[in-house]
């Protein structure tokens, strides 16, 4: 069962993105919601937001311990923020992903943009950035960098972790999810 | 379709699930923040005060504005009025990430709005029904609100304004592919956006409830009538304790299904804002804007 962080963001657009592969999913909503989860979608949306309600609803120490499990986890703006073991002014959230991200790294909503690149051996992918951040540094040698886009890495793989500074959920390509989904639970 | 208007569409759904916080000072943006709110909204007085005010009420000084940019780091919007594209051009300059064109405002002009197709930044516009949300998003809004009541606390009218507009989006689902060019004559709207709502029994861009919104059961009230998010306005630095109603508010806004966190969330948090019964008032914001 894939869990989808659903406290705040565009967590219908990840199940959706499911519903079209067959894969089953809940919604995480509270600490009960965890039982029986294998791998974890943390979304796109506010990740002050998110990480406020992670604390708040009893979900940050949980989810923690799920990801230093194994458990396959992928991270979209937001949840790559909430995954970075280092956020640049800021503490870290679940950590996790030994990077060091920038959060609106490209400023404002003026600064939004989308371009069509390759994540790893995937070609031709629609990225879509919103208020968007990326990874300054990699913090350890075996953290896979997928991405680079005019000079700044936007997409990273260490282990289970899969890291994008991008919305796969907006766009209708499920391949990333699917790449998601063969990670071994 | 144009690819910045994708792009503004995206950012209001990055909003979903939150709460949208007006805040009038730095101090309060932080505060805001601090509680989860996934926006904040500049404005220079808070509508329960622009309504006791009354006289012309305007876009917000852009310093004040930029200050607030400068004090948190989640989307700031800021409202100017219905029409005034000039104003709309200033927030634009100085990079706000979403417009209000609001009818809390004194409106600019009382036949046209602003073209908002012409800008790059973003427009969340207000509605009372499906034919205002269709008409705002053909002149290029990218989200859109309910109008409810402004600065009353009373959240009666932001009720009314979802379930006409969910109803309303029912009975295009369901009508007959050859009924929908009658119903697009009806609602006074472009074809095109029946159609959208007719196939996907939902507006094109995020809804959100706005007007009236004080308690966290006020929030999930509304989301339970299908808000995908929500505004609160004077609601809660008109209150006792607002950072712990704010907290509140955005908990029941992602719990709003489970009664038992609503209780939690709802226990004392001190006063609630007075507020005004909304027949009680002379003047309806609502009515602003058509």
């Amino acid at each position: 069962m894939v869990g989808i962080l659903a406290v705040q963001g565009a967590f219908a657009e990840h199940a959706q993105m499911l519903d079209r592969l067959g894969a089953a999913y809940t919604c995480i909503r509270q600490k009960r919601d965890l039982v029986g989860i294998e791998r974890l979608i943390l979304p796109g949306g506010e990740s002050t937001t998110q990480r406020r309600l992670l604390c708040d609803l009893g979900l940050l120490v949980p989810i923690r311990e799920m990801i230093a499990s194994g458990m396959p986890v992928m991270g979209t703006c937001a949840g790559l923020i909430l995954l970075a073991d280092e956020v640049a002014d800021e503490e870290r959230c679940l950590g996790g992903l030994p990077v060091r991200v920038r959060r609106n790294a490209y400023g404002r909503q003026l600064g939004s943009f989308s371009v069509v690149g390759e994540i790893g051996s995937i070609n031709d992918y629609p990225m879509r950035f919103i208020r968007a951040p990326y990874v300054e540094t990699v913090l350890q040698p075996d953290v896979q960098v997928l991405n680079i886009t005019d000079g700044r890495i936007t997409a990273v793989q260490y282990k289970h972790i899969l890291g994008l500074a991008f919305h796969p959920e907006l766009t209708e390509d499920d391949r990333l999810h699917q790449y998601f989904l063969s990670f071994s639970a | 379709m144009n690819d910045r208007y994708q792009l503004n569409k995206e950012l209001a759904q990055m909003l979903k699930g939150g709460v949208i916080m007006d805040v009038t000072t730095p101090e309060q943006a932080k505060i805001a923040e601090a509680a989860g709110a996934c926006a904040v909204m500049a404005l220079e007085r808070i509508p329960a005060d622009i309504r006791a005010a009354g006289g012309v009420s305007r876009m917000s000084d852009p310093a004040m504005i930029k200050g607030i940019q400068e004090a948190v780091s989640i989307p700031v919007m800021a409202k100017c009025r219905i029409g005034h594209f000039a104003e709309a051009q200033i927030l634009e300059a100085i990079e706000i990430d979403y417009i209000d064109e609001s009818e809390v405002l004194s409106p600019a002009d009382d036949v046209y709005h602003i073209d908002k197709t012409k800008f790059r930044v973003p427009f969340v516009c207000g509605a009372k029904d499906l034919g205002e949300a269709l008409r705002r998003i053909a002149e290029g809004a990218a989200m859109i609100r309910t109008k409810g009541e402004p600065g009353t606390g009373d959240v009666v009218q932001a009720v009314r304004h979802m379930r006409k507009m969910q109803s309303e989006i029912a009975r295009l689902t369901s009508m007959r592919e050859d009924e929908l060019y009658e119903a697009a004559k009806q609602l006074q709207v472009p074809y095109d956006l029946v159609q959208y709502v007719h196939e996907n029994g939902k507006l094109p861009v995020v809804n959100f409830a706005a007007g009236g919104v004080a308690t966290p059961a006020d929030a999930a009230l509304m989301m339970q009538l299908g808000a995908e998010g929500v505004f609160v306005g004077s609601g809660i630095f008109r209150s006792g304790d607002p950072a712990k109603r704010a907290a509140a508010i955005v908990k029941a806004v992602t719990n709003y299904n489970d009664p038992s966190v609503l209780a939690e969330v709802s226990a004392s948090l001190g006063e609630a804002m007075v507020g005004i019964n909304a027949q009680e008032i002379a003047l309806l914001m609502a009515e602003r804007g058509k």
